[in-house]
Parts: C-alpha cells; structure tokens; sequence
C-alpha cells in the first residue's frame, strides 16, 4: 500500500512514462542496470516496473553512504529494502557479489548502478566489476539496460531541493553473458548497451 | 452558479459542439479509407476525447467558485512551466533559482490573484521574479551563457505563469452591473480562443494555401487565420448578451483574441523550432502538452484582461 502510493508520487513528481522496448517482464530475477546520476535514480526505476515486479526487485546501494546516519539508514533499509554493500573495503565477509548473489537466488531482482556512483549526468563512467561476478555465477541470468533522463536535473548530486521537471526512463532489451565474453569484453558490451539507449531517443 | 443563464448557455454550447465533433468524428473514422486519411482522423478523434476531458475538468472547477478555477489555472501555469524548463537547457548553477521558480514565484502569484491584490499581482513576475533569477542564479557561480540562462526562465514565467494567470485574475474584476457574474466572462473568453484554434484548423485544413510562416509552421495559413479570426468574431457578437459588452465591442472584443490568439501559437511555435521540438510535451493525446494548448490563451489573457480593465471598470 505504502510502496504503491511511493511510486505513484515518484511517477507523478519525476513525470516519467516508462518506455519498453521490450515487453515488460514477469517477476524473477534479472538486473536491472542504470546510468545514476540522482538519488531518485532507483526509486523511478522502482516506481517504473509494473507492480508485481517492484515487489520482487532489490535495490543495491552503498553501504558507506547510506549507513552516514540515521535518516538514510531508516530509508535505505526500512523504507526501500536496500541491498547494502561495501564497495570500499571489501573482504571475504561483506562480499557484495555474495549478497547479491543470494538475493537472485531467491528469485529476487536487483536494481544495480554499475557505475559504482552518482556522476555529474553527463558522462557514463566505466562499468565496476559487480555485473561480471553475477554473470558468472548465474548462467543465463537476464541484463536489462535502464537508460534515465533528466533525473540529474531534477535531484543533482550535492542538492538536497528537487526541481519537479519531467525525466523519461527507457527500458531497453535485456541480453544474457555470453560465456565466451572476458571480463573487460562483458562490462564494455553492457555499457554500449546502455548507451544505445541514449542515442534511441 | 450553474443557475446563472449565460453560464448554462456557453455550458450547452461547448458540449453541443463537442457532441458533435464526437459524431462527425465517428462517420469519418467508419469511411476513412486511406493510409493517410485514417491517421488524420484518428488524431481528430484523440483531440476531441482530450476536449472532452479538458472541458469536464473546467466547468466543474468554474462552477465550484472562484477559488478553484484560481487552483485550477495554477496547477496548469506549472505544468506548463515544467514542460518549457524540461526543454530548455539549463545549468547545474540554475537549479536553485528554478526551485524557488516553481515552488514559490508560481503559489505567490495565484495567492495575489486569491487575496484580489492587483497591485502586486500586475507587478510580482515583471519586476520582482526579474530581479530575483539574476541573482539567484549569480549566487550559483556560474557565468556560462548567464544573459541566456537567466532570460529563459525569466520568458518562460512570463509565458506560462504571469499571462496565463490573467484568466483567472478576471474574476478580480469589478465591473458596474456585471457583478458576481464574472465566472462568465472567463468563461466567454476561453470559449473564444479555443473555438479560434479550431476555427483556424479547419479553415486551414479545408481552404489554407499560403503559409504565413512557413519555416516556423507550415499549417498556419493566411486562409486559417483570416477564416479564423471571422468566425471567432462572428461567434464574440453572438454571445454579447454573455458579458457586460454591447455587441460591437463584444466582437471587437473576440476580434482582438482571435488575433492574439493566433500570434500566441504562432510564437510560441517559433519557440518549439528553437528548441527542436514538435511539441511541448505527450501529456495530452491528440494536443501535445499542457503548454500546446496554453500558448494562444497565454497570449490573449493579458490583452483581454486589459482592455475589459480599462473600458470596462470604473
């Protein structure tokens, strides 16, 4: 009830009409990766899947920044179930590709930002690792590319006063690793991807 | 209010237009036969849905009281202003002076047409929202393209909030004999620019040749104006008995917003080619955006406003 009126206020306040260049998907696990630019990245994206999907959709975010205190930790874990992970000192234990991996097993999705943080919006920096790992160890497992617009206009880093423009959120094909694909070979692709988008407009 | 004649009448005339538009629409779509013809009709078919809609939205606002027409047209100056920012490119450094843009210059300048202050009402976005985006936007440090950047929120304010809101500030008018009734005026006037934009599409549809502009858009002929501009002359006179006009200066009247009806869409079409747009934006099917449908009473409201101030008030 809660989430569905927080989407609803999303849509409305982020005036975006999600585009599928695919038909839209059935619940279960996939990753959904986006460019990120604004902290309302991942509740648009939550806000543009259909309703049985977002209730089976994870956000990931960063543990360093959204444990800074009481009022993000409240949001990241009680409001939107954040996925926390470390992404600065990574050991054995706090494994990021370990607890995500556990969350697609469940048959969860994973909304993810591959670029590893918010940027200025104009550029799409080089793709983390963390897309790799889950494709390796989920053979099969589905990539839709989530290209966000006009998102770094509305909430840009560092601000903390929205300005209600309208963005557009474009959802495109989801592809699957080829197993042949090296690392750096896996990351380009699924940025190009990405990129693609952009350019559909 | 729905007691008031005149306002029962303009009422029944809309919808009877309407209702037929709805039918004629159905024949056509049932004898359409081309490629071509299909498309054309089907997107006169999505208009006249949108009409319907547009219509029932603003005649219960009208006939709740004043407050929510006031409500009404402020909900669309800021659609309509979103719909121009979202467009225009703007900087990181802008991002303040554009939320106090929104979330204070547009409440402030319905609450004074609310509280029926005209003094700073025809006052408030000129003077005081042009001395305030400088110099927000100066404090954001960034001197990149500052004369375009500030002069484009400060064209789009004017456009989408300080001239639309001069519909509603009709309602603030005091005219001798004509008291309580002003709901009509408003009324009357939106009937009239809205039945001119129609009016000049299908005289330009059925009989346009000579573009008037035709870089900036070729649908607008001189045969859709003139035709315009006639019958929306022709239908200011009929309805005088509506405002508190004698019928020349009823239609002497729609005459003038019919021409500034029309220079209003025409401008702000030029504005749309600067932007690389068709339209302002998808929100409503058939019309484009909130700002589509705006721009030729955006450019009437004032000049309505002024001249029913001026001759009409003591």
């Amino acid at each position: 009830m809660i989430a569905e009126i927080v989407a609803t206020a999303a849509r409305l306040f982020s005036g975006c009409r999600p585009r599928w260049l695919d038909e839209p998907p059935a619940p279960g696990p996939r990753v959904y990766f986006a460019n990120h630019a604004s902290h309302l990245d991942a509740l648009v994206i939550g806000a543009s899947l259909p309703s049985a999907c977002r209730k089976r959709c994870r956000i990931v975010a960063a543990a360093d920044f959204w444990n800074g205190n009481g009022l993000r930790r409240w949001l990241a874990k009680d409001v939107f179930r954040a996925l926390l992970i470390e992404r600065k000192k990574v050991t054995r234990a706090n494994n990021p590709a370990e607890a995500m991996s556990e969350v697609l097993t469940c048959g969860d999705a994973l909304i993810i930002f591959p670029e590893g943080g918010r940027g200025s919006g104009n550029a799409v920096e080089s793709f983390r690792g963390g897309l790799w790992h889950l494709a390796r160890r989920h053979p099969g497992l589905e990539f839709s590319p989530v290209w966000l617009e006009n998102l770094n206009r509305i909430l840009p880093k560092g601000e903390v006063l929205p300005v209600p423009l309208i963005s557009a959120v474009t959802i495109g094909k989801s592809f699957q690793c080829d197993m042949q694909q090296g690392k750096d070979q896996f990351l380009d692709s699924a940025r190009n991807a990405l990129l693609r988008l952009r350019e559909h407009e | 209010m729905l007691g008031d004649k005149a306002m029962t009448t303009l009422l029944g005339i809309v919808l009877g237009v309407l209702l037929l538009a709805t039918i004629v629409g159905k024949i056509l779509a049932a004898r359409a036969t081309t490629e071509k013809s299909k498309r054309l009709i089907a997107n006169l078919n999505a208009r006249t849905r949108a009409w319907w809609i547009m219509v029932l939205i603003f005649s219960v606002s009208i006939c709740l009281g004043g407050l929510t027409t006031v409500v009404l047209f402020g909900l669309s100056s800021f659609l309509a202003f979103r719909e121009f920012v979202t467009l225009t490119p703007t900087r990181r450094g802008d991002h303040r002076a554009l939320f106090w843009a929104f979330f204070a210059i547009i409440p402030i300048q319905y609450v004074l047409i609310g509280i029926q202050w005209y003094g700073l009402f025809a006052i408030f976005i000129p003077v005081y929202a042009f001395l305030f985006i400088p110099i927000r936007v100066a404090l954001g440090g960034d001197p990149v393209n500052f004369l375009g950047r500030t002069s484009r929120v400060q064209w789009g304010l004017m456009v989408c909030v300080y001239f639309v809101s001069h519909v509603p500030a009709l309602l603030m008018l005091d005219i001798p004999g004509y008291s309580g009734r002003n709901a009509s005026l408003l009324f009357f006037f939106i009937l009239i620019v809205q039945m001119n934009d129609v009016f000049q599409y299908l005289w330009g549809n059925l009989f346009g040749r000579r573009a008037i502009a035709p870089v900036i858009s070729p649908n607008k002929t001189w045969e859709g104006f003139i035709g315009g501009l006639i019958s929306s002359t022709a239908v200011g006179a009929a309805l005088y008995w509506t405002t508190p006009f004698l019928a020349w200066q009823s239609a002497a009247l729609a005459f003038a917003i019919a021409g500034m009806g029309f220079a209003g869409d025409l401008t702000m079409s030029a504005v749309k080619r600067d932007l690389g747009v068709k339209d302002y934006s998808n929100m409503i099917p058939g019309h484009g955006g909130v700002l589509d449908r705006l721009d030729s009473l955006s450019f009437a409201a004032p000049f309505f406003f002024h001249l029913t101030r001026y001759f009409f008030t003591p």
